[in-house]
């Protein structure tokens, strides 16, 4: 699927054009809204919004809130900010993209390339389990993460990624090496090429973009998840996400706005990076997050 | 002979090796996804509280689930959220892939605006719109600042309204998703139909009604799945933006499973709960990539 522009059939008079130009602006608007008050308040000092100027632009220009916001706001008990847990996230999100895009591979290889009764079965199962609701998973895994000596650590917050990501990972490299031509394959069999060989010599070095789809997609969900990490994270490993939320909720002293908004740009600042660096991947990503691809 | 058998254990290993490579995954998935499942639902028949426990206590859990306030309100908020977040997006996406299909001058600027809070997390939504809804800091307080003293907008405060501002937060993270699955759709019609149709006299109107919406049917289907699982995982855009209050005005079916579970000690009642989520979700998942991967073969 592709978004490229074509040559429609549709022809439209200028009167609709306008409209349609002018309804397409007030939605761009709609989306834009939330971010400009994001940044607009995350540079003001707090009087000025608490003032009835929220959508002003800033009289005073400060940085305050964002150098508060990372290095000393109240997180919890602790006056940390939010760098430690910024690291926390990364530390979490670099081996679990990588180990579930690596399994993803592999497993969309086997699944396209040496192909076996029961297959479609097996990836069906682990298609599934990408979309039932983790409220069903939390109260064994929180157990088995004690059993393994994993609770509250980062490791433990990893493995669960891994394993609700490759459900995706899979799917994402079994479409895209399903159009692989096969007879390359046997070609390089016939050749004496064994299982790695072939994955490596022959599908590896074309799997460029699907690879970046697939770290894209699973960098997103992992870096934005919340859930797991408020489940299974202790003091020490908490991500981003459950640090931020704990900064906005704290109940104690003033209500810092554009604190707050200053420290939700920081959490959504590297999947934001990412999305306009390599905008166009993700939304190819997006597309071959339907089943057919 | 020695020779023989080496090579013979070698072919061997080679035929087992593609299932050797994914049985890692699956064992995982296995254990991690199925057997984890097959636990909570034992759980949610026995009387656990703060901590798993095996006394087999049948249907209690679920008749003591269907007896609560608090589950109902879930429901009934479930339902309005469900209805709304997945009509107006299909609408909204739909319309707007439509608009933006009629060879639009930076077509791609709108798209990337559109769909960027796609790459946002719901806790970095919910502060931003939690915030902006805020009757005392935002829209509120703006519009009587620049003069408009009688304006009023505390829905994120009001009980009868609260639900609304979840589905306006979500409809904002999602609909710019929805477009681009129409979009892609829409860019796949053959528009040799399209041109013939417009020979026999067609108006836009008619060609879109009978002849290009009746073919994005699978386009439907999908944003549909999609949605409607998203929504039913929704939770915390919920904790963000309005911790499920003012009361239990927000409360969903996901925050509903987590309070019982892990701040009321109600295991086998929120394990129950949890149970009934997964089943709505299979009841949509399992016909529909049944469907698709009957297809592919």
């Amino acid at each position: 699927m592709s978004l490229a522009t074509q040559d429609s059939a549709i022809r439209t008079g200028r009167v609709t054009r306008t409209l349609i130009y002018l309804v397409l602006l007030l939605f761009a608007l709609f989306y834009m809204l939330p971010l400009y008050v994001m940044v607009v308040n995350s540079v003001k000092p707090l009087d000025e919004i608490t003032g009835g100027g929220m959508m002003n632009l800033p009289q005073v220009f400060t940085l305050e809130p964002w150098a508060k916001a990372w290095s000393s706001a109240q997180i919890g008990v602790d006056p940390t900010g939010l760098k430690p847990y910024f690291w926390n996230s990364i530390k979490m999100v670099v081996p679990a993209v990588i180990v579930s895009t690596v399994l993803g591979a592999l497993n969309g290889y086997v699944l396209t390339k040496w192909r076996f009764r029961g297959d479609t079965i097996l990836f069906g199962l682990m298609l599934f389990a990408c979309f039932i609701p983790f409220q069903i998973v939390l109260i064994p895994m929180a157990r088995m993460l004690g059993l393994m000596g994993m609770a509250g650590t980062t490791w433990g917050l990893v493995l669960v990624h891994v394993v609700y990501g490759i459900g995706f990972t899979t799917l994402y490299f079994r479409n895209y090496y399903a159009v692989f031509p096969t007879e390359l394959i046997r070609a390089a069999q016939i050749d004496g090429a064994g299982f790695f060989q072939i994955f490596w010599r022959i599908l590896l070095p074309s799997s460029g973009p699907i690879a970046v789809v697939s770290i894209i997609w699973q960098f997103t969900n992992i870096w934005n998840d919340f859930l797991f990490g408020a489940s299974f994270a202790g003091a020490d490993s908490q991500p981003m996400t459950v640090a931020l939320n704990n900064l906005v909720q704290s109940s104690t002293g003033v209500k810092e706005y554009n604190v707050h908004f200053a420290g939700a740009i920081l959490a959504a600042l590297p999947t934001l990076l990412v999305y306009i660096v390599a905008g166009r991947y993700f939304v190819r990503g997006l597309m071959a997050g339907s089943v057919k691809g | 002979m020695a020779h023989s058998a080496d090579v013979d254990f070698k072919t061997r290993l080679q035929s087992w090796l593609p299932k050797l490579v994914l049985s890692p995954s699956l064992a995982m998935v296995l254990v991690f996804v199925y057997g984890f499942i097959i636990f909570s639902v034992y759980l949610s028949f026995t009387d656990s509280r703060l901590l798993p426990s095996y006394g087999w206590v049948g249907w209690e859990n679920y008749s003591k689930l269907w007896r609560l306030s608090h589950w109902k309100i879930s429901l009934s908020n479930m339902g309005i959220f469900a209805a709304l977040y997945i009509s107006i997006c299909t609408i909204l996406g739909l319309g707007l892939a439509i608009f933006l299909d009629q060879k639009i001058r930076a077509e791609g600027v709108i798209r990337t605006v559109y769909l960027y809070p796609m790459a946002l997390s719901f806790i970095v939504t919910g502060t931003a719109w939690k915030w902006f809804l805020d009757p005392g800091i935002g829209l509120e307080n703006v519009l009587q600042t620049w003069g408009w003293e009688s304006f009023e907008f505390d829905w994120i405060k009001n009980r009868d309204f609260a639900i609304y501002t979840v589905v306006l937060a979500a409809v904002w993270q999602t609909s710019g998703f929805v477009m681009a699955m129409f979009l892609a759709g829409l860019r796949g019609i053959d528009n040799e139909i399209l041109k013939a149709a417009q020979m026999d006299g067609a108006s836009n109107w008619n060609l879109y009604r009978r002849i290009i919406i009746p073919q994005l049917r699978p386009a439907f289907l999908s944003a549909f799945v999609i949605l409607s699982h998203l929504a039913i995982k929704t939770f915390d855009l919920v904790i963000a933006l309005t911790g499920g209050g003012p009361g239990r005005a927000t409360e969903l079916p996901a925050t509903f499973m987590y309070s019982y579970t892990f701040s009321r000690n109600q295991m086998g009642i929120g394990a129950a709960s949890a149970t009934i989520m997964l089943m709505t979700v299979a009841a949509i998942m399992i016909p529909y990539l049944y469907a698709e991967l009957r297809e592919k073969k």
